[in-house]
């Protein structure tokens, strides 16, 4: 085995020095007369137009992910109010209208403003660099789709200050969300919102499908694709097909509240259900795509600190696409406490056990990874061991809420709020910190502090289980989810203490975690191009990579780049990482063909550019008109969203049809 | 010793057609349009099926075929048309693709117009029951799409008058003319379930 390897292992323990962990020179080279050339094509615009229409996917990837861990604060901190309230018996911190907002908000603020942007945000920072590229496919839209987000979750917010933020829960459902019963703002805002953010999310999957199907080193074929692509990819055409069914529901949802139309009021013909079906039609699949794309990171992560490729990896991408497929058929059990016939309830229970399969060869594919590697117990390696035991522990009380029986005993209750929190906190959120903690030595070039790093995963994972763990038992007991207090008599009280100060605990780790990166951003160990050595071609280029990713587009052999000289494989090819296209006379890249990844068109890529931003606020304009039902001021905005496109998509003065190719070496 | 290198070989820049990334963009926008239709016509005939109302439609028999069907023959032309205007272009004819993709903005006007025609006819309103809010929604949806594809294809047209697109500028007629395909397409079931679907049941 390398030494070089074995080196950079030990060197992470040693103590604070000034030397890099990494001090090998980046895989692939930057030869100071190219750099030079790129550098000055791909440099940001100067000034405001530089910072408010940049469209490097790396910018963009960290903004998404500085943004998304804002709102995991703001959904933080609604729980811990919450928290307090429950604490102790008839307790009245909180009236039961604020109970209910700060339950919802903090359902909308996780589920739609943290768990899925903030993997959006590792995927748009690591796909160009993991599949050798220069950029995603849309720059401008990737931007685009950025701006979307903050706006649409400000937009969600506007209402919270006046104490009218939605307040029928993150799933709305009606009637308790009809305008008879819920006649104020909330469930306007609710309603406009989604749609809003749904636009930024589907501009976001369309970029990453495209991405994937051509912004691709030569060589990089489907099956050497980083699992973290397979699972955004699934995510990505999942939402294409899922979020037009929100969106709808939001549509018909505002139509009833505000035009007096009757798609869900029986007294008009309507019927409620059907914003059941459309909302899980969404919800499910949605579900999944905020867990896919994390345990993908955790597949391609963990193998790199156990020092061997993952074990299985064509059954897990296989498994990542057939989780999603399943996960189409499963909306209907939400709603086994609804009524439906049984044959109908009967099937989609199968299909909600049957869907436990794939998620079982991904567990034992790390587990297999683990048992069979060479350990490095990093603070990235907790992390994600967690996941996979807070995986099972979610997954289990998953399945048991899939059959039938059970499901309508426990509906309702805490057991599924603590089944949630599991999935969520424990696929998600686990994998983000552990994402962090891998990831951050390529994003700004320093190491985050490993033993604090390990009390931070001691301080977070035994919080949680604090706070999560006992609302089993809280359900069991019959305690109902949703509810602002209970009586002192009921026997929930300790119970909900204990909670209470878990949920602290566990916040106290994100307090420390959030530190610990404002302290490493300053002050961490630098890096090197490859600190971990991991085998992924983002391990290739330096860190931070430069604004053009790689000088040289590299020229892919394996799965394992990086890796190619260990794993020995004599007889195969190896990837060129010092000679191949160059790609210098401008700012422009290669795109492949969407299978076989042959180069097949030179492409320019866009400038720094206003319309991004002009668009989402344009956007905001219109939906703000929607919401005070102005025709005024909604028409302002849609005829500035229609003025823009015309500038974004006007032709510009055709350059040569073809281009000579620029190689180096 | 390595260095940089200009080589014989070309590529293109940019590409066209399925060479280029913006047709995938717009089959991604397809995808997702056509799912919402989709989502739209699941409404419908979930509210058909399982909704409290007795009949469907509740009120008189299934919609007059009076306007539809110069309506979609009307917009059936009109994907003729555009594709006339695209392989005029394609071999240089600039007035004839000009002339063709006037005429697609005149037909989609019309089909507007018929609509409009179609909707005030009506004897209700959206808020009159779950059928009439379906319908206008369903219809509604569509009509907001051929408006889209009118202004793309006004837009288009001007460039071309203003001479800012032409021949090399395959990629933006080819994605407009797409687009209006699919419209048109949409369309056919909008059609097949508004006004096929109660004479069905
Ligand atoms: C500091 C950590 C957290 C605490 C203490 C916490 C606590 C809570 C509490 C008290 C509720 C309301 C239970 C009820 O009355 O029904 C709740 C609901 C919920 N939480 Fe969390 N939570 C935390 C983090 C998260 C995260 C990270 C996510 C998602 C990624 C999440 C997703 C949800 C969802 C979807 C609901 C359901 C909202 C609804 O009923 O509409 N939570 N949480």
């Amino acid at each position: 085995m390398s030494t070089a390897y074995d080196d950079a292992a030990t060197q992470l323990g040693r103590a604070h020095s000034a030397e890099p962990v990494d001090q090998r020179e980046p895989a692939s080279p930057i030869p100071a007369e190219i750099a030079q050339t790129l550098e000055l094509a791909w440099a940001e615009a100067a000034g405001l137009k530089g910072w408010l229409g940049s469209v490097d996917h790396k910018v963009i990837g960290i903004r998404y992910l500085v943004t998304a861990f804002a709102f995991l604060v703001i959904g933080g901190l609604e729980a811990l109010t919450m928290r307090v309230q429950l604490a102790g018996p008839n307790s009245d911190l909180l009236s039961p209208e604020q109970y209910n907002q700060l339950f919802s908000m903090h359902g909308v603020t996780m589920i739609f403003l943290y768990a899925l942007p903030i993997l959006s945000g590792f995927s748009n920072y690591l796909w160009p660099l993991m599949l050798g590229n220069r950029d995603m496919a849309f720059p401008r839209l990737n931007a685009l789709s950025y701006w979307l987000f903050l706006a649409a979750g400000a937009f969600l917010y506007v209402s919270f200050p006046l104490g009218a933020a939605p307040n029928s829960g993150w799933f709305d459902y009606v009637p308790q969300a009809s305008a008879e019963f819920n006649p104020g703002p909330n469930i306007d805002v609710y309603c406009a919102g989604l749609i809003f953010l749904g636009i930024s999310t589907t501009v976001g999957s369309a970029n990453f499908i495209v991405t994937l199907l051509r912004m691709r080193a030569p060589g990089m074929s489907i099956n050497r694709l980083p699992i973290i692509v397979w699972g955004t990819l699934t995510a990505s055409v999942a939402n294409l097909f899922a979020i037009p069914a929100v969106s709808l529901a939001c549509l018909m949802l505002f139509m009833d509240r505000n035009l007096g139309t009757h798609f869900f009021e029986i007294g008009g013909g309507g019927q409620p259900l059907l914003w059941q079906h459309l909302f899980w039609m969404f919800g499910h699949p949605w579900v999944y795509a905020i867990v896919l794309p994390a345990m993908g990171m955790v597949s391609d992560a963990l193998p790199v600190h156990c020092r061997r490729p993952l074990v299985g990896y064509t059954l897990v991408a296989m498994a990542t696409v057939a989780t999603m497929v399943v996960g189409f058929g499963v909306w209907v059990h939400h709603m086994f406490a609804t009524g439906l016939p049984t044959l109908a309830m009967s099937f989609f229970s199968a299909a909600s056990f049957v869907i436990a399969i794939p998620s079982a060869i991904s567990v034992f594919a790390w587990i297999a990874t683990i048992g069979t590697g060479r350990a490095r117990i990093t603070t990235p390696f907790l992390f994600f061991t967690s996941v996979i035991l807070l995986f099972v522990i979610g997954g289990v009380s998953g399945v048991m809420t899939a059959s039938l029986a059970l499901d309508w005993q426990l509906t309702d209750t805490y057991f599924v709020v603590a089944h949630l929190h599991y999935v969520l906190i424990g696929i998600n959120l686990f994998a983000v910190v552990g994402a962090i903690y891998h990831w951050f030595p390529k994003m700004t070039g320093r190491m985050m502090d490993e033993r604090t790093g390990k009390w931070i995963f001691a301080l977070m994972f035994s919080g949680f289980n604090i706070a999560f763990l006992p609302m089993h038992l809280l359900g069991l007991l019959g305690m109902p989810r949703r509810v602002y207090t209970y009586g002192a008599g009921m026997g929930f009280s300790g119970t909900n203490l204990v909670i209470t100060i878990g949920a602290f605990l566990f916040a106290l780790a994100l307090l420390w975690f959030f530190i610990e990166i404002a302290r490493a951003r300053v002050s961490g160990r630098f890096a090197g191009p490859n600190p971990w050595d991991g085998p992924t071609l983002e391990w290739a280029t330096t860190s931070p990579p430069p604004v053009y990713n790689f000088g040289i587009i590299p020229l892919v052999a394996s799965r394992h780049p990086l890796w190619e000289e260990r794993l020995d494989e004599s007889n195969s090819d190896r990837s060129l990482f010092a000679e191949g296209f160059l790609l210098d006379r401008d700012k422009e890249t290669i795109a492949v063909t969407p299978l076989d990844g042959e180069p097949d068109v030179i492409l320019k890529m866009p400038c720094d550019s206003w319309l991004p931003a002009a668009l989402a606020l344009a956007l905001l304009v219109l939906f703000g008109g929607m919401l005070l039902m102005s025709p005024w001021i909604g028409g302002v905005g849609l005829l500035g969203v229609l003025v823009i496109l015309a500038l974004w998509f006007q032709p510009h003065s055709a350059p040569a049809d073809e281009e000579e190719v620029r190689v180096y070496g | 010793m390595a260095e940089p290198r200009t080589l014989e070989q070309t590529l293109p820049v940019h590409g066209q057609g399925l060479v280029g990334t913006p047709w995938w963009g717009m089959l991604c926008v397809i995808a997702t349009e056509g799912v919402l239709f989709a989502y739209l016509i699941f409404s419908y005939a979930y509210l058909a099926t399982q909704g409290p109302a007795a009949h469907w439609p509740p009120t008189g028999g299934p919609p007059s075929l009076a306007i539809a069907i110069p309506a979609t023959i009307v917009l059936l032309a009109s994907s003729g048309t555009a594709e006339w205007g695209k392989r005029a272009a394609r071999a240089r004819r600039v007035l004839t693709a000009r002339l063709a993709y006037g005429l697609t903005i005149i037909l989609g006007l019309l089909f507007i117009a018929l609509s409009m025609k179609e909707w005030s006819d009506k004897p209700f309103g959206l808020n009159e029951n779950s059928y009439s809010s379906i319908y206008f929604l369903l219809t509604g949806t569509h009509l907001t799409h051929v408006a889209a594809g009118i202004v793309a294809l006004v837009v288009a047209l001007v460039w071309s008058l203003q001479g800012r697109i032409h021949a090399g500028h395959e990629q933006h007629r080819t994605l407009v003319t797409l687009y209006w395909h699919f419209i048109d397409a949409v369309w056919l079931f909008v059609f097949a379930t508004i006004y096929l679907g109660p004479r069905l049941a």
